[in-house]
């Protein structure tokens, strides 16, 4: 736990509390008592996960990824585990099931 | 029919048209205002200004007061320069915008003929509502003239807009008393006005992604408010200055304190706003019969202006303190009263009068038979322990 | 930054949304939060040249703890009731600042104002009225859980019929909340508005559309969101999705938009569902008697019938 003294000091702040988004926000996976986990086979790159994730959470890449039954996508999703909280609402709406949640703890 | 002022000019305003006219020349761009008893007359000036396109803003009818100073924030942070403009009841309903837009340090500029608070319901004058507002964190004249009112318009974006300040600031005066009475006011040009305070701020959505307006733990609110003390202080500074150089650029100086005959004076009595004159009346009437008293007029209320008081008090006996305003629950229940006794360092006595509560007349005869209840009581054990509350039926002058 | 000229483009596949997020994670929204995917969404669709202004509430507090924010545009809180005077604000200096050059006046500047059902439909009512009845170009998203869900599950305007919140608690003598949902919609009609919809995250391409069509407008819009709230409405998290789903499917919720006072409903359900299989699901419905069930079943047949005939056809069909 950082000690508040370390915190800068009232001339270092800026004026009015204004915060601006390039500081990185601490990481929310002790949240989770559970993790998605996205099966590369099964995902059918519908795009659902991404759009509905609350955290943004899973990133979209322009991955290329071919199945073992020979179909070939050209984007792919990873979880970002660092924001993942672990609601489930991927896992609830794939259309396909591809995602699994493992537990944790 | 456009019109700009290419030169000086002589006109007959009231305070409160001569406030319109100043925040017109100052090219202002948001206006919102709802209209309240006695500041009708600007918001209504500022109309017609806009209207016939002499002042290019945006006018914006809102439905209360406390949407009126939230769209001037609104405002403000897209990088307008913004007026608005209230009293009494509607003080009171934007009140909690009014520590946001401190908070937020935005150069807001509003005017306000003081008025009465409810209950009962008074439309007159006295500085209740403005009292209310003493710990907002907002920079407060108080003016006396028409004149004044338009150079301190002029002066008070300047100020609010100063990198080491920003502060919202209000510009108040008597309601009634100046806002509604007509007096000559020299109104100087258009360029010169806004060669003198040029429109510095730009907002701060022009960088881009910031979030105004967050949520500070304990860990950080403590700093931000700090920072306001901070730029009380340097508000302090800087209106001295900009006061000295609108001297120099327009040949009219006030100061942050007025004073009147107080080079070799006894007892000294403060005021604020119109009073001013009658106590200019009265205390030469005291001066013929031999009194020696001199006047003082509080030009800057926040921030306080105390090392100037007390140097124009040193060596005097008494300071009378005249609040038109009650602060209540108190044995000393005149604002402005407690304020400087807390803050002086000299050991003058302090006595406090409340006068003037809700428009109750008071003339230069009545502030005579105060100088001379104070001098014959000056020197009681319990002379500063009470506000006398001059002119209330029922409450005698006490011994 | 804002010195890009972005047009709103009405997505036909969510292919047509991009990839660009401009509300980030790593905010302290509860996990499963649909007002995540609401505004995930929504500044999808609108894109950098946003200002956002936010009333108090859930989604203000979690995003914007200094010195933290999760919001990659500009992003202004002043308070709870004043979002749309805040916004109109905004509008009129992005208007006048075009007209004195300060501001590129080709550049096209979305101004959305965010509120939550308390903070628009009770406290924020006034500045809303204000707000479309002067006209302001600025769209009003209004996320509804329906209960004062930051201060702790409060009933509010809108907390819908014998729902459970903690100052509409279920005892001997109350069952939760014993009046309707507050119509916003035709508050909003009332004002003339010319775009008024209402959208919900499990359909997210309506939603979407939806956004953008009110972004196009130059005028106010009002977008009434159903926000499932798993806290408050007590569901597990990962159902946030299904239930908002099923309040379509249930008729509880209509996804419909009055487009320059033309109704449309934009989800038509062919074979409702019975409503038992929307409540069940949830906490707050918990206490509810079979009587109970039914006679909030008999409200939503006479909605449906209400909205049927204001259609001109059958939108919304009959229990399956």
């Amino acid at each position: 736990m950082k000690s508040r003294e370390s915190l800068p000091s009232w001339y270092e702040l800026p004026i009015g509390g204004i915060s601006r988004p390039n500081i990185t926000p601490e990481s929310k996976a002790g949240w989770r008592f559970e993790k998605p986990v996205i099966d590369n086979e099964k995902c059918i790159r519908c795009r659902l996960c991404f759009l509905y994730c609350p955290d943004a959470a899973i990133v979209e890449s322009d991955e290329k990824y071919t199945t073992k039954t020979g179909k070939t996508y050209n984007v792919s999703y990873k979880i970002n585990y660092y924001f993942c909280k672990g609601c489930g609402i991927c896992a609830e709406e794939c259309p396909v099931k591809a995602i699994t949640m493992v537990p944790e703890v | 029919m456009t019109q700009v002022y290419k030169s000086k000019s002589l006109a007959t305003l009231s305070s409160n048209k001569a406030v319109a006219k100043a925040v017109g020349q100052l090219d202002v761009d948001v206006i919102a205002a709802y209209p309240i008893t006695p500041q009708t007359t600007i918001v209504e000036e500022l109309a017609q200004m806009v209207a016939n396109g002499e002042v290019k803003a945006q006018y914006i009818h809102v439905e209360s007061e406390h949407s009126a100073l939230s769209a001037v924030v609104g405002a403000s942070i897209a990088g307008a320069r913004t007026f608005t403009a209230t009293s009494s009841q509607g003080l009171e309903l934007m009140h909690e915008i009014l520590h946001i837009t401190s908070g937020l340090r935005l150069p807001v500029v509003m005017a306000v003929p003081t008025r009465a608070l409810s209950a009962p319901i008074s439309i007159w004058n006295d500085h209740s509502d403005i009292m209310n507002a003493r710990d907002t964190g907002w920079i407060i004249y108080f003016v006396s003239s028409a004149q004044e009112a338009y150079d301190t318009v002029i002066q008070a974006y300047r100020l609010a807009e100063d990198r080491e300040v920003l502060l919202p600031t209000i510009v108040s005066y008597d309601g009634f008393l100046l806002s509604h009475t007509y007096e000559p006011v020299v109104i100087e040009s258009s360029e010169d006005v806004i060669e003198f305070s040029p429109k510095t701020w730009k907002g701060y959505i022009e960088e881009g992604a910031v979030a105004i307006g967050t949520l500070a733990s304990p860990d950080y609110y403590y700093e931000f408010k700090y920072q306001q003390v901070e730029a009380m202080k340097n508000a302090l500074r800087k209106a001295e200055i900009i006061d000295r150089d609108f001297h120099k650029k327009f040949g009219r100086k006030y100061g942050l304190v007025e004073t009147y005959r107080t080079e070799d004076s006894e007892i000294d009595l403060l005021v604020t706003g119109s009073i001013w004159s009658s106590l200019k009346l009265a205390i030469d009437k005291a001066r013929s019969n031999g009194l020696r008293i001199g006047g003082l007029r509080l030009r800057l209320y926040r921030p306080l202006p105390i090392n100037e008081i007390e140097k124009i008090l040193a060596g005097k006996e008494v300071l009378v303190v005249i609040d038109k305003a009650i602060s209540y629950g108190l044995r000393v229940a005149g604002p402005l009263a407690n304020e400087i006794y807390t803050n002086l360092q000299s050991p003058v006595k302090i006595k406090s009068v409340v006068a003037g509560i809700g428009q109750r007349t008071v003339t230069h005869e009545d502030l005579y038979k105060v100088i001379l209840h104070v001098y014959k009581n000056k020197d009681s054990p319990s002379f500063t322990k009470h506000t006398l509350f001059y002119g209330v039926r029922g409450v005698e002058l006490d011994g | 930054m804002l010195s890009l000229t972005v047009n709103i483009r009405i997505p036909r596949t969510v292919w047509d949304l991009p990839r660009e997020d401009y509300f980030v994670g790593g905010h302290n929204l509860c996990a499963g939060c649909t007002a995540g995917t609401i505004v995930r969404n929504l500044l999808k669709v609108a894109g950098p040249n946003t200002i956002v202004v936010n009333a108090t509430g859930c989604l203000e507090v979690s995003t914007s703890l200094f010195p933290f924010t999760s919001w990659k545009v500009p992003w202004i809180h002043i308070a709870f009731e004043n979002a749309a005077a805040v916004a109109s604000g905004v509008e009129a200096a992005i208007k006048v600042l075009k007209e004195k050059g300060k501001i590129d006046p080709n550049k096209k500047i979305n101004i959305i104002a965010i509120g939550g059902d308390g903070g628009t439909f009770d406290i924020g009512l006034q500045a809303l009225s204000g707000m479309l009845e002067r006209g302001h170009n600025v769209l009003y998203v209004v996320y509804d859980n329906e209960a004062y869900m930051n201060t702790g599950i409060q009933r509010s305007g809108a907390t819908p019929y014998k729902a459970w919140t903690t100052t509409t608690p279920v005892g001997t003598i109350m069952r939760g909340e014993w009046r309707d949902k507050k119509d916003i919609i035709g508050i909003a009609l009332a004002h003339k508005v010319p775009y008024i919809a209402t959208a919900n995250p499990a359909f997210l391409l309506d939603m979407d559309k939806k956004f953008a069509k009110a972004l196009q407008i130059d005028g106010p819009s009002l977008i009434h969101v159903l926000m499932a709230c798993t806290t408050g409405w007590r569901f597990d998290p990962k159902l946030g999705i299904k239930i908002s789903k099923l309040a379509v499917e249930t008729a509880v919720w209509v996804n419909l938009e009055y487009n320059y006072g033309k109704l449309e409903v934009t989800t038509p359900v062919p074979k409702r569902k019975h409503v038992r299989e929307y409540l069940k699901l949830q906490g707050r419905y918990s206490h509810l008697t079979e009587e109970e069930i039914n006679d909030i079943q008999e409200r939503i047949n006479r909605k449906v019938e209400e909205i049927n005939r204001a259609v001109g056809k059958e939108v919304i069909g009959p229990l399956a």
